[in-house]
């Protein structure tokens, strides 16, 4: 009970003013000009599982999850995901690097391009972006390095 | 990249449309600063002098599944109000309250437009002579005042005593209503 009265669930209206915005724009980076219709699926889908939530500490990284889900469901449709690389060393990425590769992430498979985005583009923590991608942290670790090394791949070729 | 007004406003009108939004709220302007108006699908629940109290007492009696929405037959009736063209409010009520809090501002309900009562009168009419300080505490505690008018409610001497809005939001309304004041 301590935690609850330390981070009450706000009013949805306060959760969807603070998150809409990026929340928006990290479903543009996935789905380009579909992305509209992923979002308001995206709070629709937050707002009907709102009044279960028990406590309100990590909301941030929870309509992050419920984006990449619905995200990922257009994605998939229209892209399979490839068969999981062998297991290679993992690899990071710069700030910079990331902004300078970020064009590219829409020729990823689309778990690699959410583990990418997320970590990158948003600084969430690979515990989180499992939860988000329904997989262990190490899947999720593997993706985003998997993401890394097919980018550098893109962009060797293209240069 | 933010969010559109256009967009926005179908979200709402989404949400609103599939029930799941329990409490929708609005902020509106008066000359005793704005208020916080809140409602259910069944009337108003809610009017608060303070956005931040009314926020925090809808949560609690009613959970977080709130979104801010037009509430325009709420907004029309209270502006009629304070410009003096309307006496009694026809606003359906979401009143969850314990019985004796419903008793007394069923009575409180009936002191008419101009005119003040005292906390003995309403306590006797609600059955409980000896009850005038707890109807003091209903008062203060009324999830809907202006629209249930607890600031004609005065002490047995005439003296305003008390409003959750402040004594001179009290004393506003009662001139507005051209009720004779001490």
């Amino acid at each position: 009970m301590g935690n609850v009265a330390q981070a009450p669930v706000p009013p949805f209206e306060r959760f969807y003013l603070a998150h809409r915005d990026e929340v928006l724009a990290y479903l543009r980076r996935l789905l380009g000009p579909r992305a509209e219709d992923a979002w308001q699926e995206t709070f629709l889908r937050a707002l009907r599982a709102y009044g279960r939530l028990q406590h309100g500490r990590h909301l941030r990284a929870w309509v992050f999850t419920i984006a990449t889900n619905v995200a990922m469901d257009d994605l998939r449709a229209k892209r399979p995901e490839p068969l999981t690389e062998a297991t290679e060393p993992s690899v990071e990425l710069g700030h910079d690097a990331f902004r300078e590769l970020e064009h590219l992430t829409d020729g990823l498979p689309p778990t690699e391009r959410a583990a990418v985005v997320l970590r990158y583009g948003y600084d969430l923590p690979y515990a989180q972006i499992a939860d988000a991608l329904g997989s262990s942290e190490e899947a999720a670790r593997a993706a985003a390095s998997s993401g890394v090394r097919r980018l550098r791949r893109t962009h060797e070729r293209h240069t | 990249m933010n969010v559109t007004p256009d967009l926005d406003a179908r979200f709402r009108a989404a949400a609103l449309g599939e029930g799941i939004v329990d409490v929708r709220f609005d902020l509106v302007d008066s000359p005793v600063g704005p208020l916080y108006v809140a409602a259910t699908e069944r009337g108003v629940c809610r009017i608060s002098f303070s956005p931040e109290h009314g926020e925090a007492s809808v949560v609690h009696d009613f959970g977080a599944r709130i979104l801010r929405a037009p509430l325009d037959e709420v907004r029309r009736e209270l502006d009629e109000y304070f410009d003096g063209r309307r006496q009694a409010f026809d606003l359906a009520l979401d009143l969850r309250v314990a019985p004796f809090y419903a008793d007394v501002l069923r009575e409180l309900a009936t002191v008419p437009y101009g005119s003040t009562t005292t906390y003995g009168t309403l306590a006797r009419q609600a059955g409980r002579p000896s009850a005038a300080r707890a109807v003091g505490t209903v008062m203060n505690r009324n999830p809907v005042p202006i629209v249930l008018p607890c600031h004609r409610v005065v002490g047995a001497n005439g003296a305003l005593t008390g409003y959750a809005g402040g004594l001179e939001v009290k004393r506003r309304l009662l001139q507005l209503e051209g009720a004779s004041l001490l």
